[in-house]
């Protein structure tokens, strides 16, 4: 353990080096290298948007695992009911996969064309994404509305509800982002490529691509699991 | 179909006086307030400086108010409580029906626990945190805003719940499978959840802003280890919300789906399991404890340094003891419910872990005795609270290690033991803890200090109140007494249940003494006016400011060249007989005021009240107004205005006027 420095020794410190901080933007965001350890004084902006945003996707990974908890517990209770195995159509579900998967990568290739200010190519990498993500709610929205109408709705049984919650609370997030993705194109087709627009576009690309993670924890623990089982 | 979905008129309680008549009085206070200040025309000063204020000092103080307001909201449904036991003793009934008495215990939990503790403590760190780390504001600033607004709503929602229609009858914690439609079929657990969902967005938010607030942004200089205590275990506490909220936001989305949709996530039947309910809301709910509780230990541990007139015994010891708590918080959960029958292993280890807590806890009293020691020591109004604090935890706390032993707690599960308990280290930790952050950091919001002798009577009242209602309930509870009695018919019990009844008394009286110190404050401000914005001869950045401080907190950042930045920048100017010279003042950019928090607040209660009562069309409108919010307030250009150099100027320059060489000579010299 280092030796911390005793009152006298800060007071000193003062003396000889005067109070003020220096070479902060008007904004008391510090240099372009701080990066909030200390030293620097504040990061900048950039850096305190993407660093709380994760901090919201690791919140929003922490809800998703109560909703892992509760299928992980609830996954036998299928009261006499049909179980995964029954249910499970894993072609359908490998092919929204495939889409959730490849739009994860359009979306990369969409902040690639932004970084680059090349507005048609940004807007065309974000409809293809965001067309995946509508391929992939129509399919999921198939996939609940054959099982409801087959009398395995989530009303079924313990089983059920927790598979319905569970992978209809990923399928709204996409849902969500897909509106969030609407509205980030209109502001990048009227705005332009502005500091404060590239930093949404960041927090666009963590939120998708969080999505696509929590997506391969759920096709790998309800469906691979569950249709094997 | 009916337009108002299950609302009628049979929901207004017109047979029930007592939630009527005291609704009618909380309402008629509120439209008067509300009637005064626009026939003085505060309203556009109000919506320009306040409602729509972004400032985190602001926003912190309206936390203060909300809370301040629904403390007395729950002190009032206490008061029933206690009054309802002394009155139905030996068969009596007392004036409380058994389904009233029940929506009483039930709001005074949610309602102590969710609008009256959080909202104080996100309050006092949301005012605090960004002046000791030295910085102009929080990371996201109209995030905050909406944050407290969120809040408000739910606040809203469950005081809207008195006159149109009903609370839930299941206690704060709403246990399936009683919360679940076939046994609460009423809209009074749809209050419950709709009320915290929307709140619980709120403190996410605040969760999510201070801990990148308090990991990024800090004044050039101050590591991790130089920051005030005060900021470690707000640090602490809201990786908690960060990490435990999402969980309460899960638990409650599926205990909805099971009463809205049908699903059997807690039901008794399909295979539901509701000790899964108590498991999730637990994980959530242990946590949350010391959400509540750091803070509370950051203030104490500033105070003892502030009036001991010594830096904080064993800094880096209460450091680790903190991280500690919040780490081994997220394993002790089970304990809140041994009797479930997982067996000796499990409850073993839960056991363990919960007394185990106890030893961090205790490397914190001990460090603020030590602090004490050999300094010089101030009675003021927050170190008394301060001292009442550490005799009351102490109990508290041991009664707590007595609870974690697995065959006790089989006893006194559910007791008023457990009641007493969990009061004891509630209103002894983290009610007494911002009490003395309310009496230390007020002078530093507005300007003036607070009366000190009505303090001290508030103080004193409250402590002895305290006493006076708790420990009874420890000697009923050990009796056998259970929690949440409507009548009583136990002799023995009637001495203690009575005596209760007259410390709730004595605390009221500890309410009006603080209610008065308040007004008796603002009456005299000019006597206690706090002219150099260092009242109290303080150590961290948040008194380099004036008092109130300006909008942009500092002029200029300051450089933090060791801990206690600001007892070392005082230092130097004594030792020189004089302030450092004036900086270079440069304009500074401050974030724009925005009404989206107040905003979407309105809406999303809007959306609550008809989640609630299934009008489905007022919930679709409330959605596209809150997403037409987003949108709008994404589209907004000009989020951020200039402040003049001149103007920086100025208020530096009164601010060093005030501190000129007859104030550095009345401080204490170093020894």
């Amino acid at each position: 353990m280092s030796q911390t420095a005793t009152p006298s020794d800060i007071a000193a410190a003062y003396i000889q080096h005067g109070p003020y901080g220096v070479g902060h933007d008007p904004h008391g965001h510090g240099h372009r290298e701080a990066r909030g350890h200390g030293s620097g004084g504040p990061a900048p902006k950039r850096v305190i948007i993407g660093y709380g945003f994760w901090i919201f996707l690791l919140s929003d990974i922490v809800m998703f695992s109560g909703f892992f908890a509760a299928y992980a517990v609830l996954a036998h209770a299928t009261a006499g009911g049909p179980t995964g195995k029954d249910l499970f159509d894993l072609k359908r579900v490998g092919i929204e996969t495939g889409c959730l998967l490849a739009s994860s990568f359009t979306c990369g290739l969409a902040y690639v064309a932004a970084t680059m200010k090349k507005q048609l190519q940004t807007q065309f990498w974000m409809l293809v994404t965001g067309l995946l993500g509508l391929v992939f709610v129509i399919l999921e929205v198939l996939e609940f509305y054959e099982m409801v109408v087959a009398g395995a709705g989530p009303t079924r049984s313990a089983f059920l509800s927790a598979f319905f919650a569970l992978v209809g609370c990923h399928g709204l997030h996409v849902t969500v982002g897909g509106l969030w993705l609407g509205t980030m194109m209109a502001q990048i087709w009227f705005k332009g490529f502005r500091p404060h627009i590239m930093r949404r576009l960041l927090c666009f690309n963590l939120f998708w691509h969080a999505l696509d993670i929590i997506w391969v924890a759920l096709f790998t623990i309800v469906y691979l699991l569950g249709a094997g089982a | 179909m009916n337009l108002l979905g299950k609302l009628d008129w049979s929901a207004i309680p017109l047979d029930q006086p007592i939630p009527l008549i005291a609704s009618a009085v909380a309402g008629g206070a509120v439209v008067a307030v509300l009637v005064y200040a626009w026939t003085k025309g505060w309203w556009p000063y109000l919506w320009h400086e306040w409602l729509t204020s972004v400032d985190h000092k602001r926003v912190g103080v309206m936390y203060v108010i909300l809370a301040c307001l629904m403390l007395l909201r729950g002190f009032a449904d206490a008061i029933m409580m206690r009054s309802q036991q002394a009155l139905a003793l030996h068969g009596a009934a007392g004036y409380l029906p058994p389904e009233h008495y029940d929506q009483v215990f039930s709001a005074h939990g949610t309602i102590m626990i969710f609008f009256g503790a959080m909202p104080f403590v996100i309050g006092l760190m949301n005012f605090v945190v960004p002046l000791q780390l030295g910085v102009r504001d929080v990371a996201f600033p109209t995030l905050n805003s909406t944050g407290f607004w969120l809040t408000a709503s739910g606040a809203l929602l469950v005081n809207i719940s008195l006159v149109i229609g009903e609370f839930a009858r299941t206690g704060w914690l709403p246990y399936p499978p009683l919360s679940e439609l076939a046994y609460s079929p009423g809209v009074g657990v749809d209050y419950y959840l709709w009320a915290l969902q929307i709140s619980g967005i709120g403190t996410l938010t605040t969760g999510i802003n201070l801990v990148t607030t308090i990991l990024k942004m800090r004044a050039p200089g101050m590591s991790y280890l130089r920051m005030p205590m005060f900021c470690w275990t707000s640090l602490a506490s809201n990786l908690l919300i960060v990490a435990a909220f999402p969980i309460l936001t899960a638990t409650l989305a599926m205990l909805t789906l099971d009463r809205y949709l049908g699903f059997h996530f807690f039901t008794n039947e399909a295979g539901g399991n509701p000790m899964m309910f108590v498991n999730l809301i637990w994980a959530w709910g242990h946590p949350e404890v010391y959400i509540l509780v750091l803070p509370a230990f950051g203030i104490f541990s500033e105070v003892f340094s502030t009036f001991s007139a010594k830096p904080l015994f064993g800094y880096r010891s209460m450091v680790m003891a903190t991280l500690f708590i919040c780490l081994v918080s997220f394993v002790v959960w089970l304990h809140h419910f041994f009797t479930m029958g997982a067996g000796g292993d499990v409850n073993a280890f839960f056991g363990i872990s919960t007394s185990i807590i106890a030893v961090g806890t205790g490397v914190k009293v001990y460090n603020w005795l030590f602090t004490m020691y050999g300094g010089r020591v101030r009675f003021s109004v927050p170190m008394l609270w301060a001292l009442g604090f550490v005799v009351t935890f102490v109990i508290g706390g041991m009664t707590g290690v007595l609870l974690a032993v697995p065959p006790a707690d089989f006893v006194l599960h559910n007791s008023m033991f457990l009641v007493a308990h969990f009061h004891n280290v509630i209103i002894g930790g983290v009610l007494f803890g911002v009490f003395a952050g309310y009496e230390y950091w007020f002078p530093k919001a507005f300007g003036f200090r607070l009366h000190e002798g009505w303090g001290k009577t508030a103080f004193w009242l409250t402590l002895t109140g305290f006493v006076a209602t708790f420990t009874p309930l420890y000697i009923v509870g050990l009796e056998g007494m259970t929690r949440r009695l409507q009548h009583i018919d136990n002799p023995l019990w009637d001495p203690w249940i009575l005596l209760s009844g007259l410390g709730t008394v004595i605390i009221f009286l500890g309410v009006v003494s603080q209610i008065v110190q308040l007004v008796v404050s603002i009456r005299m401000r000019e006597q206690l006016r706090d002219v150099t914005g260092d009242p109290w001869d303080g150590r961290s950045l948040e008194w380099v400011t004036p008092s109130p401080p300006p909008t942009f907190n500092f002029p200029v950042l300051y450089d933090v060249h060791g801990e206690e930045a600001y007892w070392g920048i005082k230092q130097a100017a004594i030792a020189q007989e004089k302030l450092h010279q004036e900086p270079d003042y440069h304009a500074i950019e401050m974030p724009r005021n925005s009404p989206t928090g107040i905003i979407t607040a309105f809406f999303a209660s809007f959306m609550g009240f008809a989640l609630i009562w299934h009008i489905w069309w007022m919930v679709a409108l409330g959605f596209v107004g809150a997403y037409a919010t987003f949108v709008i307030f994404a589209w907004r250009d000009e989020d951020e205005y200039e402040i003049p150099a001149e103007e920086v100027a100025r208020v530096d320059r009164a601010r060093r006027e005030a501190r000129g060489p007859e104030w550095l000579a009345t401080l204490e010299r170093p020894a």
